[in-house]
């Protein structure tokens, strides 16, 4: 299958191992894996700020960009939810509204993709390490991602996968929310993180970045010991 | 009295001025035939009962049980008036408040001497009332399916009865016993048609808080204890 | 600078900075909420099936709200054919003069009420109190903050964040009694004041949860049984109630009763819900001569007037919507500065008392989902905030923020641009110089409490590239499979 893939602007600019893990992973699984380079951001900041005629047409760049697809994978759930489920309310009324549903039906957040489109659960991978899981809250709440990214990990050998207490707790990320209310959001941090300290996990996973920068940002500051990584980062770990 | 309305007509018209967009209904439910939602359909969502009378009164008793609801299976009304002897003798009881009823008159003449009988009538003393040790009442309805009795200002002698002495007595017979609120209000618009009494209450366990760090008491302001008396059908 | 207008928000941003920082209380508040969570999961999973249940009561309430001229017109024709009276009122002060004439007239001297959030909002208590009037709140937590002095911090749980010592000094300095660590004997102190409250009261004042059209009833949950009372015991009883509280019909009670416990609680169902249709009727021996019914607007007709939001007003006011958000956990009820907390409070309180004023806390949320996830009757909670934050910006742009969003999609819609920027600068550099030294500077505020990843050697898209160029080669080599 060609896959396309949506590496948001933050991925490509301060997690570039995590998109080139994915590439890896869909490769080795026998699919050619499409970047288009025009692609830039879903939007979502000026989005959840209110800024709605800016994050249109940002989006209907995006919308562009990803017309020819067959499918489009994110390695962010929130910016896979952003094309999942806030374009189509984002166009509601406006004329891009049904190119807007299209790209929307045929996004995937990437462990959906590999679980329930491909059907594999088990990559091969190896990771040595106790790790704990936070599911971030639009791949958790708007996707509906809960169980595949779990599936993944329990075929990865040498890893031993820890729930905490706090795993369906917000990070306090959110976005602009993390510096328009940077109290809240730390305090929201700190909570997230002692459950993460709770479990003595080695490792942190997550399918999404954003929520890694704001609990790495937290955990480097205060604890130090315990380390971030994406999910694609450990699947493709020999 | 004033027949003041206030600023009715004004309101209606800023809600029907409002309500001339449609909004959308974003998470509809199964509708009947007729397109209106139905009641009909809650039984199947909310939780089960079962069929039988025995599994219905197991799960009144289950409940009973964890909402600290003293429940007892009386064979006769001499048990019945026994029952009540020992509370009385226990709790060390001067008065007892109570209304005449089929299954209560009957007990009226066994109370032990020592214990008064204050009658509810029309025009009661608040503080006679608020002074007795116990009140006895009957009730409409046992609700299986959430462990409820429900008392009216008809079947349970007024609105206060049940809810102002520190120890609420019911009186019950079995066939009492329905399985859920929704059969329970199709049972009082069968029984009151459109002669509701002016109180229709669900008593769910005795009067509790969890007001202090969320720590559960019972007895905040009315019954410390809630106990059914519940006879055969 | 600071105008009127600033206020809310600035009040908003010192009560969060204080308790964002007061760990101790943050873990007590987290910690009753998290046996809430039990206990709701635990009765949640017995219903055969939650989310049937949930659609049909967002069904209803979408059928009662969306004909609610129809629905209140039908209560107000059967509750006073029972003797009933209803007063409608636009506004909290039409509200208040009607309680406050009723009890002039009726020569009441005190007053005995029971939990509800309506008189918070028109601040009730304030107005009858100032007129010499003796006012008792009669639920336990509600007491305990009039004894205080400071207004709920949760409208289900009023004194959650308050711990039992400070309980037992406070009922100490006001009522002199002898300290005690247990709160029953503190539930005990509570008791036995309000129960001469009820029988002394000449008028009780109520909330209501529901308004029954078909039947012409007023429907009120509660727990500990005061609401009975107050509603039994004094000879006039005034319920105030805003317009939105309709259900059609007394058999939906059925499905709304058990969830509202469910959700407010985790109970099954909630120790008392009672129905009431009208003064005490011919025959009956007791109950309230006189029973007055107080619809309150104070702009809910605003709200009703957004398709988009009008199921905002679903709202059964369960609070499941603040025990699990995460923001409510950790700033607490007070910070808001609002009658209703929470998402749902955020959601409403702008249409209740302006969008401008109210607009930062929608601002102030994640969007984590938790509140529209757990939502009895399936409001979309944090979409309402972003439609919230989107309203605001339109009516009113934040220049320099609009600016730095106008910058962002003008780069963000040049790949080109984009592919040069980045080169050069990580992404939060960027617009950084739009920002930096205000109070906006996202950099300054991330660093504060906060490491900043380190950049990387190159970004994704020079990877991905170089990655293709070596597949390339290898296949011009004929060295790949």
């Amino acid at each position: 299958m060609r896959v396309t893939l949506f590496v948001p602007c933050f991925i490509d600019s301060l997690y570039p191992n995590v998109g080139m893990s994915m590439v890896h992973i869909l490769e080795r699984l026998g699919h050619s894996v499409d970047f288009p380079e025009e692609q830039t951001c879903c939007g979502q900041p000026p989005f959840n700020s209110g800024y709605w005629e800016e994050a249109r047409s940002v989006a209907v760049k995006q919308i562009e960009v990803f017309k020819n697809a067959e499918v489009v994978i994110s390695g962010s759930g929130s910016c896979g939810a952003m094309f999942k489920v806030f374009y189509p309310e984002l166009f509601h009324g406006h004329s891009a509204e049904a190119e807007a549903k299209a790209l929307s039906a045929k996004t995937w957040e990437f462990s959906e993709f590999l679980v329930n489109k491909l059907g594999v659960t088990d990559l091969g991978a190896r990771f040595e390490g106790r790790a704990t899981f936070h599911d971030g809250c639009h791949g958790l709440r708007e996707l509906g991602t809960k169980q595949a990214p779990r599936e993944l990990l329990s075929h990865v050998k040498g890893l031993e996968l820890v729930e905490m207490s706090e795993a369906e707790t917000c990070c306090g990320f959110g976005g602009t929310f993390a510096v328009k209310y940077p109290q809240i959001s730390t305090a929201m941090a700190e909570v997230k993180c002692n459950s993460i300290c709770e479990t003595k996990a080695d490792y942190v996973i997550s399918n999404d970045s954003s929520c890694l920068m704001q609990i790495g940002g937290w955990l480097n500051r205060n604890v130090g010991s315990v380390k971030c990584l994406h999910l694609a980062e450990v699947l493709a770990s020999r | 009295m004033n027949q003041n309305r206030g600023d009715r007509e004004a309101i209606l018209g800023r809600v029907r001025e409002a309500l001339r967009e449609e909004a959308p209904l974003k998470h509809p439910a199964e509708r009947s035939a007729g397109g209106e939602p139905t009641t009909a359909h809650f039984r199947e969502w909310l939780p089960p009962v079962g069929a039988s009378i025995d599994e219905r009164f197991a799960l009144f008793a289950k409940l009973s049980e964890s909402l600290r609801t003293e429940l007892h299976l009386c064979a006769d009304m001499a048990e019945v008036s026994a029952f009540i002897k020992k509370l009385a003798e226990e709790g060390n009881w001067k008065t007892i408040a109570l209304h005449t009823g089929e299954l209560i008159s009957p007990l009226i003449l066994e109370l032990p001497p020592q214990l008064s009988p204050l009658l509810l009538q029309s025009g009661y003393d608040k503080d006679e009332l608020e002074a007795c040790d116990a009140g006895l009442t009957e009730c409409d309805l046992l609700v299986a399916q959430t462990g409820s009795v429900c008392v009216t200002s008809k079947s349970a002698g007024g609105r206060v009865l049940s809810v102002l002495p520190p120890h609420h007595i019911v009186v019950a017979r079995k066939s009492q016993l329905v399985t859920d609120l929704t059969e329970a209000y199709a049972s009082l618009a069968t029984k009151y048609r459109d002669a509701y009494p002016s109180m229709i209450s669900f008593i769910t366990g005795p009067s509790r808080t969890g007001d202090i760090e969320r720590i559960l008491v019972l007895g905040a302001h009315g019954p410390k204890r809630l106990t059914v008396l519940l006879l055969p059908s | 600078m600071s105008t009127i207008a600033d206020l809310p928000r600035q009040q908003f941003q010192s009560d969060a900075n204080r308790t964002a920082n007061d760990a101790p209380r943050r873990a007590a508040v987290r910690r009753a909420l998290s046996n809430y969570q039990t206990a709701r999961d635990r009765t949640g999973a017995t219903f055969t099936d939650w989310k049937s249940a949930r659609a049909s009561a967002a069904t209803i309430k979408h059928e009662a709200v969306n004909h609610l001229d129809r629905y209140l017109e039908e209560f107000e024709q059967k509750f006073t054919a029972r003797g009933g009276k209803v007063f409608w009122a636009t506004d909290s002060k039409q509200a208040r003069d009607y309680i406050l004439n009723l009890a002039k007239e009726k020569g009441v001297r005190s007053i005995v009420k029971s939990k509800a959030m309506t008189g918070e909002e028109i601040h009730l208590n304030e107005a009858l109190i100032k007129e010499g009037y003796a006012v008792v709140e009669s639920d336990l937590g509600e007491y305990i903050q009039q004894l205080k002095g400071e207004p709920p911090y949760h409208f289900v749980f009023p004194c959650m964040h308050l711990r039992r010592d400070e309980i037992s000094d406070l009922f100490h300095r006001e009522l002199g009694t002898a300290k005690t660590d247990s709160p029953e004997e503190l539930t005990m102190i509570a008791r036995n004041v309000l129960r001469r409250a009820y029988v002394d009261a000449d008028m009780g004042i109520s909330g209501g949860n529901f308004i029954v059209a078909d039947t012409g009833m007023i429907s009120i949950t509660e727990n500990e049984g005061n609401a009975r009372l107050t509603v039994g015991l004094p000879k006039i009883h005034v319920a105030l109630i805003g317009i939105e509280k309709v259900v059609p019909c007394l058999a939906d009670l059925a499905l709304f009763l058990p969830m509202l416990a469910t959700a407010g609680t985790g109970q099954h169902l909630t120790g008392y819900n009672s129905m009431y249709g009208g003064p005490r009727q011919p025959g009956e021996i007791d109950g309230p001569e006189e029973f007055h019914v107080v619809f309150l607007d104070n702009h809910r007709t605003r709200l009703l007037a957004d398709p988009e939001q009008r199921d905002a007003l679903h709202c059964i006011r369960c609070g499941a919507c603040l025990n699990v958000c995460p923001i409510f956990k950790n700033i607490g009820g007070h910070t808001y500065g609002t009658t209703y907390q929470g998402p749902i409070g955020s959601v409403i309180t702008p249409h209740f008392r302006g969008l401008e004023d109210w607009k930062h806390l929608s601002g102030a949320s994640s969007l984590c989902g938790a509140c529209t996830e757990t939502c009895p009757v399936g409001i979309d909670i944090h979409h309402h905030l972003l439609h919230n934050r989107r309203n605001a910006a339109a009516q009113k742009p934040a220049a320099g923020e609009q600016l730095l969003w106008k910058a962002f999609s003008f780069l963000m819609k040049r790949p080109a641009l984009y592919r040069l920027a980045t080169k050069f600068a990580p992404l939060g550099g960027l617009l950084h110089p739009l920002v930096e030294g205000t109070a906006m500077d996202p950099v300054a505020s991330w660093t504060a409490t906060r490491e900043f990843p380190a950049a990387p050697q190159g970004s994704f898209r020079e990877r991905f590239r170089a990655h293709k160029a070596a597949k390339a080669e290898l296949v011009k080599k004929g060295g790949v499979q």
